[in-house]
């Protein structure tokens, strides 16, 4: 745990209009770390992740990458420097080919040969998007349109990439193929990453490190280890429960971390 | 009258209405604004070339006087949209659409408190010139009309094909979300659009004012431009410039078969019929809009 802090989270507030979507969240990534957070369905996952990639601004807060503030540039200056989003249902261009598709994520980059290596080695973790190139990126299927957002997502050379439930909608096949490639991607090619995931079992897997976030606020943090061995984390996250399936005991169930 | 002269003459009117109706398109899919005065942009791109060349005004070189004309008009597009749209994002579309509509009328004021409402023929090096095509004596400002806007759309075509900042274009427009996501810089690339918008009307009025004389009001022919559009799909590039060539062709031919009175409806009959039946135009891209 000694590797440098590579993104630095410090009280961070985002805003939709009057609604606080995000009530002070610090938290931090090392290089090198897959670190996950897990929450519930509106509890501001989506849009921490927006914040931090600048296509929303914070209200309030600081966001370091590599010890240089992030927060309140443009989205594209902040992909300049090396912080790319793949966001939650794939946004693809649909009527570009998967060619350009892939190929716009360098949309910030010049340098020609670096950009033609790396179409190669993303080629070479996705080879259906190699197969499919000339293809009309909106005639895809979900897990290859999902792999696409992940492959333009690489081309522009991130040091930290931001994942937005990659394996929403995927089949368990899909979900642990797309997941096999991102631990890859991590180990082989060094890409740290900000995991968000509904699916706390593979994302726990994968993770070094998570965090629990509920309605904007983080309210566990620990190694993905112990989080999975965590009661708590267990009955709300992965559905593992000794008072059974039954919705209702659940919700009466205290969580110890309120 | 002979048939290919009507044809000719109809191409080469459809042609500026084509170029209008592209730039409504070009502006409509990267912004989701319709500007519509486009067509008096059309109008002032043609008097800003008017006041550069013409003897009685300027007096510069035809040839310096159409790159500087079409330079100024990419210069208001792009500061239109970086002053006053950009300032808009948020608002209910119709409020921009009301916005262009107001531009419009300052634009046709402005130009005939400046050049007066007297129409004016923009003084070309081949004025009068005459093309001979097979047993046919075609103007030649009329086959020039047709060339250039036949090389302006392939241009385009190419541009947004091959060119980096063409397919971020293109992106934007497809799915700004995402466009932001891979780090395109948005708002610069509309407000570059608008600029492409602004020249492409300057183009357009520069062909227009060589075939024939304009006056400050001649920018409400971009009514007929926006039929085109929409009989074009209101999204396709090639859609409005054929939809500009077929309201072209239409109405010399209409003028010719019907009583007075009818045949200026023609244009706007097509437009319905179109949207009755199909309502996304005659060469829709079918994709949903996104963000
Ligand atoms: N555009 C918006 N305008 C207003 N409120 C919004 C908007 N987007 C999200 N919210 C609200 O902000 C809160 C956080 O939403 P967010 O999308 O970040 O949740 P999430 O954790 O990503 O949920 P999910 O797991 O369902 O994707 C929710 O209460 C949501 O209703
Ligand atoms: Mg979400």
């Amino acid at each position: 745990m000694s590797n440098s802090v590579v993104l630095k989270i410090d009280n961070l507030e985002s805003y939709y209009g009057p609604i606080m979507a995000i009530r002070g969240v610090s938290l931090e990534v090392r290089q090198g770390q897959i670190v996950t957070i897990l929450g519930a369905n509106g509890a501001g996952k989506t849009t921490l992740l927006k914040t931090i990639s600048g296509v929303m601004t914070p209200a309030k807060g600081t966001i370091e990458l590599n010890n240089e503030p992030i927060a309140y540039l443009e989205a594209d200056r902040i992909v300049k420097k090396g912080l790319v989003h793949v966001p939650e249902g794939r946004e693809i261009f649909p009527l570009l080919s998967v060619y350009e598709n892939v190929i716009i994520g360098a949309y910030t980059r010049n340098d020609k040969k670096q950009i033609a290596a790396d179409l190669e080695m993303v080629y070479n973790y996705f080879p259906i998007l190699k197969e499919r190139g000339k293809q009309k990126a909106g005639t895809l299927s979900g897990g290859q349109q999902q792999m696409l957002a992940i492959a333009r997502g690489l081309m522009s050379a991130p040091k930290v990439m931001l994942l937005d439930e990659p394996s929403l909608g995927l089949s368990p096949l899909l979900v642990e193929e797309i997941f096999t490639i991102l631990k890859r991607l991590n180990k082989e090619q060094g890409v740290t990453m900000l995991l968000v995931e509904q699916n706390a079992r593979v994302a726990l897997e994968v993770a070094d490190y998570g965090y629990v976030m509920e309605i904007g606020r983080i309210v566990m943090a620990d190694d993905a280890k112990k989080l999975a061995a965590s009661k708590d984390i267990q009955a709300f996250y992965l559905g593992v429960s000794e008072a059974g399936e039954r919705g209702q005991k659940r919700y009466k169930q205290r969580k110890t971390w309120r | 009258m002979d048939f290919w002269q009507l044809a000719i003459s109809g191409l080469a009117n459809g042609s500026v209405y084509g170029l209008i109706a592209l730039g409504f398109v070009l502006i409509y899919k990267a912004t989701e604004a319709v500007n519509f005065a486009q067509g008096d942009f059309m109008m002032m791109g043609a008097f800003i070339t008017i006041w550069l060349t013409n003897e009685q005004y300027l007096g510069f070189s035809f040839w310096l006087a159409i790159p500087l004309a079409i330079l100024i008009m990419a210069l208001l597009g792009y500061l239109l949209d970086v002053v006053v749209i950009r300032r808009m994002f948020g608002q209910p579309q119709i409020a921009v659409i009301i916005l262009t509509i107001a531009l419009g009328f300052i634009i046709r004021f402005a130009a005939g408190a400046i050049w007066s409402h007297e129409p004016q023929l923009l003084e070309t090096p081949f004025a009068g010139r005459e093309v001979h095509f097979g047993g046919l004596v075609l103007g030649f400002e009329e086959v020039a009309v047709i060339i250039v806007t036949l090389l302006l759309t392939m241009f385009l075509f190419l541009f947004f094909k091959k060119a980096k900042l063409g397919k971020a274009m293109q992106a934007a427009s497809q799915n700004q979300l995402a466009a932001y996501y891979v780090g395109i810089p948005v708002k610069r690339i509309q407000s570059l659009v608008w600029a492409l918008g602004g020249s492409v009307a300057a183009v357009a009025g520069i062909l227009f004012a060589s075939k024939g004389a304009v006056d400050p009001s001649t920018g409400l022919l971009g009514i007929k431009a926006f039929a085109a559009a929409v009989i074009g799909g209101f999204g396709s590039l090639p859609g409005a410039l054929i939809g500009g060539l077929i309201i072209g062709l239409i109405e010399p031919f209409a003028a010719y078969g019907l009583p007075a009175g009818y045949s200026q409806v023609a244009p706007y009959a097509l437009m319905l019929l179109v949207l009755i039946f199909r309502p996304a135009g005659l060469f829709s891209q079918m994709h949903k809009k996104k963000v």
